[in-house]
């Protein structure tokens, strides 16, 4: 496992994120990845650029504004109506491109359905490796790329190394790295490519989007507050709690495992190694006993209580704060101190 | 029609362990099933053989061991299983996994007919990295489509399939063309319990086994550790926060859930402003 970086890989050079966006949107993750790439760029002496595909537009404008604003030093652009919405076939085809056009040594993607989708395409026509959901980024004593990956469960850490092939890429779950401070910036130095695909040679059409239900949509990776249950609730009809002591703080609902798979909570809500990342402002744990796989989810919550019987549960370990007792109990006294507190200020506030 | 699904044999995670003292994997005596995510790839492939007619192939690379796996989707009711086995797949990453598998189902294709459908699962319980199927379709040169939720419409005639595909924020309906790889989504489908007949029959069915050789790999520089850009090299415990939660108790004569939120407003000076405001609906 010793480095011995074939000679015409010597020309691949500098740190490039890819900025997904969907839909005139830009998906958080990117800017989270051009926070940890800037880091990466700094540490190797070397330049951060950021990818943006996209139709023609407003919306590659912006996304192309906004890279300056998160750190990049450069942007390749691949403009064209066949990337107006995500497929596979085309934006792999591009991404191959602009990589052996450009040569970088290190590529990030978002671990999102795209990106995930996209990345093991790439990684495979590139014939180089891909480390999936990293949840640490370095650069070692030689300048390459260590990726530090959960393994067996959660239950471990392991580092990946890419050391004979470029680029050395790897994926990275959103909400995993902290989002970076957006400094109002110049645009600075952008490159145009231009891409050699033609529609009539993308296979797959795209019919239609149907974009889910506002009211089914949790914003939970993203939420400043969250309140989740776990199986120490010990019924469906005590996670109402949860959902209760959400709605009196403003905050997202989310829930352990094992309630998903008694269906008592749909997926989505799901949260840890399979489920969601979480970086809330507070993380409010109840019933939860904090295995590896939950915990993984949430260590970048700014504060986490538990509400938890037992006193030795693992979540006491990485919880900042703890009440001993009975959730079933607590969560609505809980929930009546809150909306007393909250609400007696909004009085005050008014009043002066 | 003839669909090839890739399942895994993976061990059942929930019942790993690891040493208190060593920090190491407990594997001894993990039993071992087909990696979940793949049964609805399997149940997808079936149901779309039961409605056009053909056959499915389940293949797997794995140890000798794997025929557990195979033999298990036979009763389910695949139509004949290829095991994947050679000490020079051992070590694989997702590329040179991606290309073992590409190699069979091109042999499998000139076996026994090219396949219309290659199904993966979404990803696996132990490497979970998602990579697989894009790789297969990548080297065999097929259409990708992942996290599919549902096979909307199938014109075997045609060769055109009507995809519904799971995205960031709602799903896409995507249009294409056979041969392609689809990556399913768990969740979308009930997974069958095999009839008695169908549990018999694997039970004497013969099991394909196929060597690097056998599978038609020209190349052993592409398998197994060789034919892996990516090393693990550091296996890790993750490091422990030093201090423990601070208990908060109530206060003679007052509420608990009062010193709670005096405790969580006083670490988060900013939050109570901001909750406040978002109460009043700002
Ligand atoms: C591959 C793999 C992936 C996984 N991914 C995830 C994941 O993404 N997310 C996830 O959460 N889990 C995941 N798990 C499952 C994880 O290992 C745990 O099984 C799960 O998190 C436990 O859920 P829990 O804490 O709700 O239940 P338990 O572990 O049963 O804990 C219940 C807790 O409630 C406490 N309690 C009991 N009664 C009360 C009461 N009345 N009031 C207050 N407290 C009470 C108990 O003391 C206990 O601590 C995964 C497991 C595997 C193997
Ligand atoms: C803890 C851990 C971490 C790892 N991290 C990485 C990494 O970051 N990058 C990397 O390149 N490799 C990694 N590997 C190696 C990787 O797991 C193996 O290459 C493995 O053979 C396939 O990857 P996967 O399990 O992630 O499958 P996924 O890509 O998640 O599997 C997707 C689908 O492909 C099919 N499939 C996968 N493997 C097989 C098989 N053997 N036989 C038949 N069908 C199959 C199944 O249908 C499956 O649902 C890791 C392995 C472990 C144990």
């Amino acid at each position: 496992t010793k480095k011995e970086l074939p000679e015409h890989f010597k020309a691949y050079k500098h740190v490039w994120v890819f900025i997904e966006q969907e839909r005139g949107q830009v998906h958080p993750v990117s800017w989270e990845l051009m926070g940890e790439g800037r880091k990466l760029a700094d540490k190797l002496n070397v330049e951060l650029a950021a990818v943006v595909l996209g139709a023609e537009g407003e919306t590659v404008r912006h996304a192309v504004a906004e890279a300056f604003c998160y750190g990049a030093d450069l942007v390749y652009v691949g403009a064209d109506a066949v990337l107006a919405d995500y497929r596979n076939e085309a934006y792999t085809a591009a991404m191959t491109d602009l990589v052996n056009t450009y040569k970088p040594e290190i590529l990030l993607l978002g671990a999102t359905t795209l990106g995930r989708d996209l990345a093991g395409a790439v990684a495979t026509t590139l014939l180089t490796g891909l480390t999936a959901d990293s949840t640490e980024l370095d650069v070692d004593a030689d300048g390459s790329l260590a990726a530090t990956r959960p393994t067996f469960g959660g239950s471990l850490l392991c580092t990946i190394y890419t050391l004979n092939y470029r680029p050395q890429m790897a994926t990275v779950r959103p909400r995993v790295m902290a989002m970076p401070e957006r400094v109002e910036k110049p645009i600075g130095r952008v490159v145009e490519h231009a891409l050699q695909i033609r529609e009539a040679d993308i296979v797959t059409k795209i019919l239609s989007f149907l974009p889910d239900r506002d009211s089914n949509k949790s914003n939970l990776a993203y939420a400043d507050v969250v309140v989740a249950g776990g199986m120490g609730l010990g019924s469906p009809e005590n996670f109402q709690l949860v959902r209760q002591l959400a709605a009196a703080m403003g905050a997202e609902y989310g829930c352990s495992r094992p309630l998903v798979q008694k269906g008592w909570v749909t997926s989505d809500r799901q949260i840890g190694q399979t489920g969601k990342t979480i970086r809330p402002r507070l993380y409010i744990a109840a019933g939860i006993s904090g295995a590896i796989q939950h915990r993984v989810g949430v260590e970048g919550a700014d504060l986490i209580v538990a509400i938890n019987t037992d006193k030795n549960a693992p979540i006491m370990d990485f919880a900042h704060v703890a009440v001993v007792t009975d959730a079933i109990r607590f969560l609505p006294m809980l929930t009546d101190a809150f909306k007393r507190r909250l609400s007696a200020h909004s009085r005050d506030k008014m009043a002066s | 029609m003839h669909i090839v699904v890739c399942i895994k044999q993976v061990p059942d995670s929930a019942q790993i362990r690891v040493h208190p003292v060593t920090n190491t994997i407990m594997r001894q005596g993990v039993p071992t099933i087909i990696n979940p995510y793949d049964l609805f790839a399997l149940e997808e492939a079936l149901r779309l053989r039961d409605r056009f007619g053909g056959a499915v192939t389940v293949l797997t690379m794995g140890p000798p061991s794997a025929e557990d796996s195979l033999r298990k989707a036979l009763t389910f009711g695949a139509d004949r299983a290829v095991l994947l086995t050679d000490r020079f797949f051992a070590g694989s990453d997702t590329l040179a996994t991606s290309f073992a598998l590409a190699t069979a189902i091109t042999r499998i294709g000139e076996t026994w007919g090219a396949p219309d459908i290659v199904f993966t699962g979404k990803q696996t319980i132990d490497g979970d990295t998602a990579q697989v199927g894009p790789g297969i379709a990548k080297r065999l040169g097929l259409i990708q489509v992942t996290y599919v939720a549902k096979v909307a419409e199938l014109d075997p005639e045609g060769r055109t399939i009507t995809l519904e595909r799971r995205a960031e924020g709602g799903t896409q309906v995507l249009k294409s063309q056979l041969p392609c790889l689809i990556a399913m989504l768990e969740g979308t489908n009930e997974v069958r319990r095999g009839t008695m007949a169908d549990a018999l029959s694997a039970a004497r069915a013969e099991i394909v086994k196929w060597n690097a050789k056998d599978a038609g790999v020209e190349d052993l520089g592409k398998c197994g550790l060789k034919g892996s850009p990516t090393i693990v090299k550091r296996v890790f415990a993750p490091a422990a926060r030093s201090e423990k939660a601070k208990v908060i108790e109530a206060p003679e004569g007052g509420s608990l859930a009062d010193a709670l939120i005096a405790d969580v407003f006083a670490r988060q000076p900013h939050l109570e402003a901001d909750l406040t405001a978002l109460a009043r609906g700002f």
